[in-house]
């Protein structure tokens, strides 16, 4: 085995510029493979980020009641699914926003700012003041600030039709960078919501996000399983985006359909190289043979020359496809400088195309290891 | 002296599943004994690589049996006979056959690695011993290829001493050398013989040579023609 390696390695450094040939055939294709794959794949984070990244990705309510118990509720749902990163109650109304004489349609939002500013990453949108900290301190959209004129510190009532008016200190203003949500949206703490609402330990929706936005259909299956129990509402996004999703998984297809020619092509380079190498070594081949190599020892040095061919494909297929993904975001930039798709680098991606090389180039050499396996000790002496 | 080979009643045909088989060695029967020095000589095609192929378990006898010590080698699966070739027998070759991606040393020392042991300073030592003895000291770093071809097949009967075999098969060993490095070359193999106690079967065309051997061996048309043991 040991020697079967030193010997793979000592073909290949014999003959360089063959060995340099071929790594750089297939890390050219690896390359290639790992540019549209990273890009597409960069492209569908930085899509599924905007659009779906900051909100909710599983929702559950109950039709026209608000969730009772809501905290038991929630233990089961963290318990149900490992996909889960973050749970949250919210609990939510309408009504006006007064200030002086000016108002505005809003709606009231009661948070857990613990675990909201996980889904929303409300750190990042707040933009003026602080998160409120007690009861009737409110966070306001920036339209708003606007709309009413208001500044951190002010004081603005809530006006409802149904509900008693209450008085709330407006303590920050946030940037959903979504003109409905800055022109409507105000958040609180879930008590002030539910003292307006008059009800203690219920909430109206549970929020939540996941690890991999993608399985939301199948870890609503494991909630509904979990909460066994009709009348709670599960809902994803998937079912609110359709268009998106199919968008999505059209660019994937076409991405793994460009993923696997490359590869393909790889292999049959290395496949077509290889049994050449094999005819070149069939002198050597037939030397060691007569003085003891076993057949199966033979074929392992070809089998080292496909996986150090594949190792360095790799490494080099890599390197130069994280170099395409660099100089395509350092020059294909939108107007504000930013790159028109931001760099992602998958190291299980990178690792996988790695592997895809090691594996292809070792698998290329099957068929000549198989030849070499074969080959007669007696024909090589007597050819000479 | 006891045999350390025996060949019963060998025959060699090539081609057998076709239109034209032919039939090189016809029930050949010959006993070579240990430590002996013994040339086989004869006119091309008289069936004498054949032999030597054949005694080296590179070749299989279409019928007949090949014993070594006393043991039946047709009966040796494929791996059973790489290793017996690996131990046993030391190859030397007309045209060489270094590895020329190697150096002299690490040719020298191909068949031990091959028997798959960790190389130990005394092996290391045993290579450089044999490299001496054939006069190459200077050149054991040297590429094969970038040695001359007298040099390369002193190189090549370092090599088949190296795992202590107990016979060495050199076919045409000098056929391409001039006539004073194939003097000295058969000088030294005469001396590994006495020195090692090493058997050799050397396949020659220099009758002048040949003469020089215990035993000479002549092959014709797949027949022994002449056994002279002095």
């Amino acid at each position: 085995m040991k020697l079967a390696f030193q010997i793979a390695k000592r073909f290949l450094l014999s003959a360089k510029r063959q060995t340099i040939v071929i790594i750089l055939g297939i890390g050219v294709g690896i390359s290639v493979q790992v540019f549209i794959g990273s890009l597409i794949s960069g492209l569908q984070v930085s899509l599924v980020d905007s659009t779906i990244g900051s909100r909710s990705q599983i929702s559950i309510t109950i039709d026209d009641e608000y969730i009772s118990n809501y905290q038991n509720t929630i233990a089961t749902i963290e318990s149900s699914s490992d996909n889960i990163i973050v749970v949250s109650p919210t609990v939510s109304t309408s009504g006006s926003l007064v200030k002086d004489d000016l108002s505005e349609i809003i709606i009231l939002r009661g948070l857990e700012f613990s675990t909201a500013k996980e889904i929303y990453n409300l750190e990042d949108k707040l933009v003026e003041g602080s998160f409120p900290t007690s009861s009737n301190q409110v966070l306001l959209g920036k339209n708003l600030k606007e709309l009413l004129s208001i500044n951190v510190g002010d004081s603005v009532v809530y006006d409802s039709p149904v509900y008693d008016n209450e008085t709330f200190e407006v303590v920050g203003f946030f940037d959903f960078k979504v003109q409905e949500i800055n022109n409507t949206w105000v958040l609180s703490t879930i008590p002030t919501v539910q003292n307006i609402l008059s009800i203690t330990d219920q909430v109206s929706q549970i929020e939540m996000q996941l690890d991999k936005v993608f399985d939301a259909d199948l870890t609503k299956e494991e909630i509904v399983a979990s909460l066994n129990d009709t009348n709670f509402t599960v809902s994803t996004w998937i079912a609110e985006n359709e268009e998106l999703l199919s968008g999505l998984q059209g660019q994937s297809s076409s991405s793994l359909t460009i993923q696997v020619a490359v590869v393909i092509s790889v292999v049959i380079s290395i496949s077509s190289v290889l049994p050449v190498t094999v005819l070149q070594k069939s002198r050597q081949l037939g030397i060691l043979k007569a003085m003891g190599v076993k057949d199966k020892d033979a074929s392992m040095i070809f089998l080292f020359e496909g996986l150090l061919l594949g190792v360095g494909g790799a490494i080099v297929g890599i390197l130069l496809g994280m170099g395409l993904l660099l100089a395509f975001t350092t020059f294909a930039l939108n107007p504000d400088g930013t790159p028109v798709i931001p760099l992602t680098f998958d190291i299980g991606f990178l690792l996988l195309s790695g592997g895809i090389a090691i594996v292809a180039s070792t698998l290329a050499t099957l068929s000549p290891a198989r030849k070499s396996s074969k080959l007669s000790v007696i024909e090589v002496i007597r050819n000479g | 002296m006891a045999d350390i080979l025996t060949l019963k009643n060998i025959n060699k045909t090539y081609g057998l599943n076709t239109k034209n088989p032919t039939q090189v060695l016809f029930d050949l029967n010959l006993s070579i004994e240990e430590k002996s020095f013994n040339a086989i000589i004869g006119q091309s095609g008289s069936g004498k690589s054949t032999l030597l192929n054949i005694i080296g378990t590179l070749d299989k006898p279409t019928s007949g049996e090949v014993l070594f010590n006393g043991k039946q080698l047709n009966e040796y699966s494929k791996d059973e006979l790489a290793d017996f070739r690996n131990q046993s027998i030391g190859f030397i070759f007309q045209f060489h056959y270094l590895l020329p991606e190697f150096t002299a040393l690490e040719n020298v020392l191909m068949p031990y690695k091959i028997s798959k042991q960790e190389v130990t300073e005394e092996i290391m030592q045993r290579a450089n011993e044999l490299l001496d003895i054939v006069g190459l000291d200077k050149f054991k770093n040297n590429l094969a290829n970038n040695l001359s071809g007298g040099q390369q097949q002193r190189v090549a009967i370092a090599r088949s001493l190296i795992n202590h075999p107990k016979i060495v098969l050199a076919d045409e060993p000098t056929g391409n050398l001039d006539s004073d490095t194939t003097e000295n070359v058969y000088q030294l193999l005469r001396e590994i013989n006495k020195k090692l106690e090493t058997t050799f079967i050397i396949i020659t065309h220099d009758r002048h040579i040949a003469e020089k051997t215990d035993r000479i061996i002549e092959v014709k048309d797949g027949r022994i023609y002449l056994d002279i043991i002095k």
